[in-house]
């Protein structure tokens, strides 16, 4: 019981491919974690997790504050009611610095994207993200791995195992996957081939990311994709030094937004905004329109519950989010949920 | 004729008041959206970089608001707006538009040309009057350069958020219906007053952020996702060098003229880069070491994808990061710029900048705030 008197917090990072949850006690340490995918249904998968919560812990923890990350992190925001809201960058800073309170270098490989960050004496220093080519993502790796008909869990076991890599073109996804065939078809065998395709998935990372910056120990190596050891062996050999992988790898994002959360509502009395573990009794809406007071022709995006309008954005003067109760009509062209 | 120009940034302001004053009739495309950008994406070459897409769009828009006749610059040097006119001229006759295009370009020797062209769209050629409306069209530019720098020290000073975009908003818009260089300028005098009133917090010191890059994409708020607007909005104070009345000036009218301009980022792209590789590669790389050396606490870097002079930039740019310590983000634009990414890394930097001078300010025992 001795939580619910201490007080907890939860993160929560909606991305495109997973939407993860975590709740941390008053020390920072992560009493439990939720790693759901989106599917593209992201208020779907944050009520499954609120309610999941629920489940495990309602009863017994006091949630003093909430905190969002992601790229869906302003939905996340209305929807679960959040007191900070911040970027993916920031937020795998923070959680990286908590758990190595010296790193320098902090690699990140998502789903969708991947990002390196570069902190000196315990700031952010410099920051690159790869938001477009999908060679240096861990739905390519998925990919790659569905092709050869290999557990995604397997597949870096089996490029430890490899004698000789294949040297793959790494460029982008459409010609290492093009290549991948062709030395496949040449005869290499399958541990080669996946060893080769996470050295050229490193090379790549590091030649778009890295460009010309210091990379300097201790690296840190976080993300959906650290969990594969094909990856992290690349990387050791590419860097030629040792990589930390943190214990919560998998959802830092959410744990950096939790410790955000943590930090503003210990600066000063603030009443939380987290609606509570009964969200699944909300309905809510995501409708999108398009102003046309001005040229923009902004597309605004409102999430409504109840016929009200309890935000919006995407408006470029700030007429709409700033006021977020407007009730304007609204063509209902997509739901969410 | 009814003549029409592209859009870039508040290029229209001094444009539109020199035509005004010359008496030709003009039509200015919509402002830059959406739209412009899909037509000229259609009709461009894949490769071709943004400016150029969104200029296809402006002509398009403009020709179906009844221009015939379209008044571009033309450049030389080794980046591709050099031949944006001839391609202009070649897509515009493909798609079957009739339109004119007539090229302002300060030749090296041989001004009959440049003549030829001004008496083409004055309907003639008295060089009084076409030299008060150079004047004139300097003083506007002027005026529009120093009424934008002014939104740029109000917006992240100011008490009520919002209240510069307000103002400076609907003051872009309103000059459409105002005509003549004169009347221009005190509209300009009118907008800088009523911007001077707003309530500012005079003790702040604001986060100081240098804006360098290619020309069209800094200067033109559409292509770069209002970037300036929005880190004012975050209460930091931006700069950039390279504006309109920079260019008319120095590109212009001092390269007819043979007179130099201000040449200090030359001095200081030096040790980087020592000549002129095309674009405003020398004034990317000179102007972040002007500030860095100012003590600025960072730089953006804004240039659209296949730019050729900035991707050398781009290049150079860590070595002097590193030399001066100074952060630097680069960012890269398209018709593909997801704007959900590309606020994502704006967000990170200023969360970058604001932590870097908090501890600065606890001398390395800073404390932790996020918000
Ligand atoms: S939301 Fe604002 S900026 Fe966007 S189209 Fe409407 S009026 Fe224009």
């Amino acid at each position: 019981m001795h939580l619910k008197e201490k007080g907890c917090y939860l993160g929560i990072d909606v991305g495109s491919v997973s939407t993860n949850l975590v709740v941390i006690d008053d020390d920072g340490f992560v009493i439990e974690k939720l790693y759901l995918k989106t599917g593209g249904q992201p208020i779907k998968a944050m009520r499954t997790g609120i309610s999941m919560l629920n489940e495990s812990l309602g009863k017994s923890v006091n949630i003093l504050g909430a905190g969002a990350t992601g790229s869906g992190r302003h939905l996340a925001s209305v929807v679960v009611g959040c007191d900070i809201v911040k970027n993916e960058i920031t937020s795998h800073a923070i959680a990286a610095l908590k758990l190595v309170p010296n790193v320098k270098t902090i690699l990140e490989i998502g789903g969708q994207d991947s990002k390196i960050i570069f902190v000196r004496n315990g700031v952010v220093y410099d920051f690159a993200m790869n938001t477009v080519c999908a060679a240096g993502t861990g739905s390519f790796l998925d990919r790659q791995a569905a092709r050869l008909d290999i557990p995604i869990e397997e597949f870096g076991k089996h490029a430890l195992n490899s004698s000789s890599p294949v040297r793959i073109a790494g460029r982008c996804a459409v010609f290492a996957e093009s290549d991948m065939i062709h030395k496949q078809q040449a005869g290499h065998s399958v541990e080669d081939i996946i060893c080769g395709l996470c050295e050229a998935l490193v090379r790549n990372y590091i030649n778009n990311l890295a460009k010309g910056k210091e990379l300097l120990e201790p690296f840190v190596f976080q993300g959906g994709v650290a969990a594969n050891q094909g990856i992290v062996a690349a990387f050791e050999k590419e860097l030629n030094a040792k990589i930390i992988i943190p214990q919560y790898y998998d959802v830092m994002g959410a744990y950096g937004a939790a410790l955000m959360a943590k930090e503003k509502m210990c600066q000063k009395e603030y009443k939380t905004n987290f609606g509570g573990f009964d969200i699944s009794k909300k309905e809510f809406t995501v409708a999108s329109m398009e102003c046309n007071d001005c040229s923009n022709v902004c597309e605004l995006i409102k999430i409504i519950s109840n016929d009200t309008v309890l935000a919006s954005w995407g408006d470029r003067c700030g007429k709409w989010s700033a006021e977020g109760k407007e009730s304007a009509q609204i063509s209902i062209s997509n739901a969410a949920n | 004729m009814k003549l029409t120009f592209p859009h870039m940034g508040n290029t229209y302001i001094p444009v539109k008041a020199m035509l005004d004053d010359l008496g030709v009739n003009c039509i200015i495309p919509p402002f830059n959206n959406k739209k412009a950008l899909e037509i000229g994406t259609k009709l461009a070459p894949e490769l071709a970089c943004l400016p150029l897409k969104i200029n296809l769009g402006n002509f398009i828009q403009a020709y179906e608001m009844g221009a015939d006749s379209i008044l571009m610059t033309g450049g030389c040097g080794p980046c591709r707006f050099g031949y944006y006119c001839e391609m202009h001229r070649e897509i515009l006759s493909d798609m079957g538009v009739d339109m004119k295009v007539i090229t302002l370009d300060i030749p090296g020797n041989d001004y009959n040309k440049l003549l030829n062209n001004v008496r083409e769209i004055t309907g003639g050629l008295n060089i009084y009057k076409i030299l008060k409306a150079v004047k004139n069209t300097v003083e506007v530019s002027k005026k529009v350069d120093e009424l934008e720098r002014l939104t740029f020290k109000i917006r992240p000073r100011e008490i009520h958020k919002g209240a510069t975009d307000k103002i400076y908003r609907s003051f872009l818009y309103s000059i459409l219906k105002i005509k003549g260089s004169r009347n221009i300028k005190k509209h300009i005098d009118k907008a800088r007053n009523k911007l001077l009133e707003i309530q500012t917090d005079k003790e702040m010191k604001p986060i100081r952020v240098g804006i360098v890059g290619e020309i069209y994409t800094t200067n033109d708020p559409y292509s770069n996702l209002y970037i300036e607007s929005r880190l004012g909005n975050e209460g930091i104070e931006v700069t950039r060098p390279v504006t309109v009345s920079g260019w008319i000036i120095d590109h212009m009218i001092k390269k007819a003229l043979h007179l130099k301009g201000d040449e200090r980022y030359k001095e200081a792209a030096k040790p980087y880069l020592g000549t002129m590789i095309g674009g405003h590669s020398q004034e990317t790389i000179g102007n972040t070491v002007l500030f860095a050396k100012d003590g600025y606490d960072g730089v953006v870097q804004i240039f659209p994808l296949g730019c050729m002079p900035e991707i050398v930039s781009e290049s150079i740019l860590p070595s002097i990061e590193r030399d001066f310590k100074i952060p630097v983000m680069s960012l890269i634009i398209d018709e593909m710029t997801g704007e959900a990414g590309y606020m994502t890394r704006v967000e990170a930097f200023i969360d970058l900048l604001k932590r870097r001078r908090e501890i600065d300010a606890f001398e390395g025992k800073g404390m932790l705030s996020w918000n």
